[in-house]
């Protein structure tokens, strides 16, 4: 096996455990709880940002640091409207159980 | 310790942070808690990954990640409780949008053999379906347009089309993958088409499934990404995101009583139903 060959194998495994987990991960969550963790895993699909911050950092052409550039900023929204958006919707949702509570 | 093992070591932990944030974030009780865990994850990936030897310069990193954060701080503040989800589809959409643009900086980083032309051409597929789609949800949820299902005649033909063109062009563009190639121009075009016509044809009350379902691609994106190059964090989170957003979209289909495949496929369901 030529060295590229066993890269993607082995990236293969790894997605094939991941894919596995995320599907095990979600089991039975209520109703209520279907928007914030949707919104959470959103900011987690943010992480493309890793990958964006190398591209703009890494002085390839003009052209990669630009798209690079654009996406650190894109990704960076995503990333940080998406946990502070579900943290409010996260806080807004515990005061309503408390006062049910009472 | 060379940065590259205290890169990966710190991306272990990371994804240990979203996969327990996730579990978290399923139950009422530990919800917050995982939604906290799982960012301070994000933070010490983002971190660790300044620390790496290619990046030669942190300017445009410094203004990027200065103009997101404004921008991103300020939306999730201001925008009101009753407009989340259509924020939520548009945060989708830049994160769509920025696995785009990463698979089509990774060409000018030298020469791509086909297999990471292949990640590149899907990165930059699924990252412009993720973007339009999310944009015409956002659009519709918000009033920006007509929030009920738009169909027309032919619409399964201009669709199989529009699949058809996107398959000619990946393939001429894998045989030659450089940076202005007009087919992945054509590619970057047609996807953005295509994200508009899956999400059209669906109506208003199924627009959270949607946004659900462009979740799911989203993290397909940033995994296509994460193959492209090289990066074991971006595929783990990224499969953890499309795997998990599919079978929530699957749980929220049934909260309605419809199948994932009826809202899936609705489009061209509902183009039968009105020519029936």
């Amino acid at each position: 096996m030529t060295p590229e060959l066993q890269q993607i194998v082995y990236l293969s495994f790894i997605l094939m455990l991941a894919i596995f987990l995320g599907f095990e991960l979600i089991a039975k969550v209520p109703a209520t709880l279907h928007t914030p963790l949707m919104s959470g895993s959103n900011a987690i699909s943010g992480i493309t940002l890793v990958g964006a911050l190398v591209s703009a950092g890494a002085e390839q052409t003009a052209m990669a640091t630009w798209l690079g550039a654009a996406a650190v900023t894109l990704a960076t929204i995503n990333v940080v409207g998406g946990y502070l958006v579900t943290d409010r919707m996260l806080a807004m949702f515990k005061k309503k159980s408390s006062g049910g509570a009472q | 310790m060379s940065s590259a093992v205290i890169i990966n070591f710190a991306y272990i932990a990371s994804a240990l942070a979203f996969v327990f944030g996730l579990k978290m974030l399923g139950s009422p009780a530990t919800a917050r808690k995982g939604n906290a865990l799982s960012a301070i994850g994000m933070l010490l990936a983002i971190v660790v990954t300044l620390l790496d030897q290619q990046i030669l310069t942190f300017t445009w990193i410094a203004v990027a990640v200065l103009i997101g954060s404004v921008i991103g701080v300020l939306t999730a503040r201001l925008v009101a409780m009753t407009s989340m989800p259509e924020m939520v589809a548009l945060f989708n959409g830049f994160g769509g949008a920025a696995s785009l643009l990463v698979g089509w900086a990774a060409l000018f980083g030298g020469e791509a053999s086909s297999f990471v032309a292949i990640t590149i051409v899907l990165s930059v597929l699924i990252g412009g379906v993720t973007l339009s789609g999310s944009l015409i949800a956002w659009a519709k949820l918000s009033e920006k347009m007509p929030g009920k299902a738009i169909t027309f005649k032919g619409q399964a033909f201009v669709n199989g089309l529009i699949v058809l063109t996107l398959v000619l062009n990946a393939i001429w563009f894998v045989q030659q993958p450089v940076g202005d190639s007009v087919y992945l121009y054509a590619v970057i075009g047609v996807s953005l088409v295509f994200g508009i016509m899956l999400v059209i044809p669906i109506g208003g009350a199924d627009m959270p499934v949607v946004i659900s379902l462009l979740n799911s691609y989203s993290g397909l994106a940033a995994c296509a990404a994460g193959f492209v190059l090289n990066n074991n964090l971006l595929i783990v989170s990224g499969a953890l995101v499309g795997a998990s957003g599919i079978i929530l979209t699957n749980i929220m289909c049934k909260a309605m009583n419809r199948s994932l495949a009826n809202v899936l496929f609705s489009g061209f369901k509902a183009v039968k139903t009105s020519t029936a």
